[in-house]
C-alpha cells in the first residue's frame, strides 16, 4: 500500500473518531511537535494544547468530507502547529526569532480561519446549552449529545413514559434554538 | 399547527423518518409555506451544530484518554518541562545576591511575624471545629440492621465496624493506601474504612503528621481487592484564588458532593500548609479531597470556623509528598506510588464524580 493510500485510510479512521488511529498519530507525530515547541519558548502544557487544537482542526476536516491531503500528514500537522504556536507566541508577546529543523511546511490560514469559525461556533452551543438550565440541559445532552434513546432518558429522568420525555425535550429544544440563533446573530 | 408538532415533524424529516408520502406531502407544505421553508432550513442548521458539537465532544474525550496512556509511556513529556533549563542556569548567576537577599528577608520576616503574630490571635483555637461526626444511635442502628442483613445475604464483605465516629479518606495507591486526617486516627482505636458500596474492610495508620494534620491508612484486610487506575492525580504546585473546587464526603452515611472555590491561600491563623476553601462541608467531611477542575487534588478538608460561615481549611495537596517522603525514611517498607495522572480532564463533572466515587472512603472506629 502507497504512503498516500494508508494515511488517506487513518483520515477515514479519525472522521469516526477511532481511538486506535488518533493513538497512532499521536505516536508519530507528537514528539516532533513536542520538541519544536520546547525549543522555542513553549512548555509541555502549551505544547499539549498546541497538538490538541491541530487534531482537531484535522478532525474537522476529515469530517467534512473534502479532505485532498496533498502532501504528507506529517507536513501538514507540522504546518498548523507551527501556525497555531507562532499566533499564541504573539499574543502572549514572546517575541524572538523561531528555531526550527529545515521542515518543509504547507500553506494552512484558510484551513485555520475555517477551524476558527468553527471554533466560534462550538462555543456558542456550548454557551447556550448552559444557559437553558436543567433539566433541559442535561436533557438535551442526553439525546443530541450522547445519542441516548428516548425509552432510556425517560426512564433516566424519571419521566413516567417517553412520549412525555419527549415533548420536554422538544420544548427544550425551542429554548435552545432561540437563544442559539439570538446570540449566532449578535456573535456573527 | 403548533410549535412543538412542527418541530417534531420537521425532526422527522430530517432524520428521513417520513415515507414516501408523507415526505412528498411536507415539501409540498414546505413549497407553499415560506415561514415553514424557513423553519426547516434553520432546524438543519441546528442539528448540524449539535451533531458537530456531539462530534467534537467524544473525539477531545478520545484525545484526553490517549494523552494519558502515552503521558503514562513517556512519551508526552509531563507538565512544565521547559526547553532549557532556565532556572538552574539563574540560580547559579544570581547564587551570591539571592543568598544575601534571603538571609535580610529571613531577619525582616521574624520580625514580622512577631508584630503580626501579637495581633492576629483574635481566632480563638475552639472556634475551629474539626470535622468528624460522632454517629449518633438511631444511625447505628441503622448500620447495624443492614449490616445483619448483608450477612445473611454473604454478599458483602462487611465486619460489623459499630462505628462511633465517622471521616473521610482517599485511595492514594491501589494497593490500600489511604489519605486522611491525623486528628481523625488519633481519636480512633480500631479503624474501618467504607465504600460507596456499603463494604468495609479493617486498616491501621502507617504514619500519623500531626502538624499537617494527615495520616496515612493501610487497608489490611485480606478482602481488599488491588485497585489499578486511580483516575486523579495530586498537585505538587500551589493552586490560584478563585480556583474552582469540589468535594467528596461522607457527612452522611452516602458519599456527598460539594463545590466551591478557594478562598485564601493560607489557613488558620496563615497556616502555610493549609488552603482557605468556601465550600458547603459538616462533620463527617474531614479528609476529604479537594480537587480543582482538571481533577487534580489539591487539598484535603481538615477543619472549619464554626463561628464563621464558610471558613473551611484545606490541608494542601503538596504535603502528601512530603508525607509519602516521611514515611520512606521512617525505614517502613511499604513502598508506596502517587498516582501521576489524572483520567478526569475535560470530563464534565458528573463523569468526574461517577469516577471518582469508588476511590473515596468512609472512616470509621472507635
Amino acid at each position: 500500500m502507497s504512503n498516500l493510500e494508508q494515511e488517506k485510510q487513518l483520515l477515514e479512521g479519525l472522521a469516526l473518531n477511532d481511538r486506535t488511529v488518533v493513538e497512532a498519530i499521536y505516536r508519530d507525530n507528537y514528539p516532533v511537535i513536542q520538541s519544536f515547541i520546547l525549543n522555542n519558548n513553549g512548555n509541555s502544557d502549551e505544547a499539549r494544547d498546541i497538538f490538541q487544537e491541530a487534531m482537531i482542526v484535522i478532525y474537522e476536516k476529515a469530517v467534512s468530507g473534502n479532505f485532498e491531503l496533498n502532501c504528507l500528514l506529517k507536513t501538514y500537522i507540522y504546518s498548523v502547529c507551527r501556525r497555531l504556536w507562532l499566533k499564541r507566541l504573539t499574543q502572549l508577546q514572546r517575541y524572538g526569532s523561531l528555531v526550527e529543523n529545515v521542515e518543509e511546511t504547507v500553506a494552512v490560514e484558510e484551513d485555520l480561519e475555517l477551524h476558527e469559525k468553527h471554533n466560534a461556533d462550538f462555543i456558542l452551543m456550548e454557551k447556550a446549552m448552559n444557559k437553558i438550565g436543567e433539566p433541559c440541559k442535561s436533557l438535551l445532552d442526553a439525546y443530541y449529545l450522547q445519542k441516548k434513546n428516548m425509552q432510556e432518558i425517560a426512564a433516566d429522568f424519571g419521566y413516567t413514559n417517553a412520549d412525555n420525555a419527549k415533548t420536554q425535550k422538544y420544548k427544550c429544544l425551542v429554548r435552545l434554538k432561540k437563544l442559539f440563533f439570538a446570540q449566532y446573530k449578535n456573535g456573527n | 399547527m403548533d410549535e412543538i408538532l412542527l418541530i417534531e415533524t420537521v425532526e422527522r424529516y430530517l432524520k428521513g423518518e417520513m415515507n414516501q408520502q408523507e415526505s412528498t406531502f411536507f415539501e409540498e407544505i414546505r413549497k407553499k409555506n415560506p415561514d415553514i421553508d424557513q423553519l426547516v432550513v434553520e432546524h438543519t442548521f441546528l442539528f448540524n451544530e449539535l451533531d458537530k458539537q456531539a462530534g467534537i465532544k467524544a473525539f477531545k474525550h478520545n484525545l484526553y484518554e490517549v494523552e494519558n496512556k502515552l503521558t503514562e509511556e513517556g512519551i508526552i513529556a509531563k507538565k512544565q518541562l521547559t526547553g532549557k533549563a532556565k532556572v538552574v542556569f539563574l540560580w547559579k548567576k544570581y547564587k551570591r545576591s539571592i543568598a544575601v537577599a534571603a538571609s535580610i528577608a529571613g531577619i525582616v520576616s521574624i520580625v514580622t511575624t512577631a508584630v503580626i503574630s501579637t495581633y492576629n490571635n483574635k481566632v480563638e483555637k475552639s472556634d475551629i471545629t474539626d470535622l468528624m461526626a460522632k454517629v449518633n444511635k438511631t444511625e447505628k442502628d441503622v448500620a447495624s440492621i443492614k449490616n445483619s442483613i448483608n450477612d445473611n445475604t454473604g454478599i458483602k464483605h462487611n465486619p460489623n465496624p459499630n462505628p462511633g465516629f465517622r471521616a473521610t479518606g482517599f485511595l492514594i495507591d491501589g494497593k490500600g493506601f489511604i489519605v486522611t486526617n491525623a486528628h481523625v486516627v488519633n481519636r480512633l482505636k480500631t479503624i474501618y474504612v467504607g465504600n460507596n458500596k456499603g463494604e468495609y474492610f479493617s486498616a491501621q495508620t502507617v504514619y500519623t503528621d500531626n502538624n499537617a494534620d494527615l495520616a496515612v491508612l493501610k487497608i489490611n484486610d485480606t478482602a481488599f481487592k488491588t485497585i489499578s487506575n486511580i483516575p486523579y492525580s495530586i498537585n505538587k504546585g500551589n493552586s490560584n484564588l478563585g480556583e474552582q473546587i469540589f468535594t467528596l464526603g461522607y457527612p452522611r452515611k452516602e458519599i456527598v458532593y460539594g463545590e466551591g472555590y478557594l478562598s485564601a491561600k493560607s489557613g488558620n491563623e496563615g497556616d502555610s500548609t493549609a488552603y482557605q476553601v468556601s465550600v458547603s462541608v459538616n462533620p463527617g467531611n474531614s479528609g476529604g479531597p479537594v480537587l480543582n477542575k482538571k481533577g487534580e487534588i489539591i487539598g484535603i478538608i481538615t477543619s472549619k470556623n464554626s463561628t464563621a460561615d464558610g471558613v473551611v481549611f484545606a490541608a494542601k495537596s503538596k504535603n502528601i509528598y512530603k508525607l509519602i517522603e516521611a514515611v520512606k525514611n521512617s525505614g517502613d517498607t511499604v513502598n508506596i506510588k502517587l498516582p501521576s495522572n489524572t483520567a478526569l480532564r475535560g470530563l464534565d463533572r458528573e463523569q468526574q464524580v461517577k469516577k471518582m466515587e469508588d476511590f473515596v472512603f468512609m472512616v470509621v472506629g472507635n
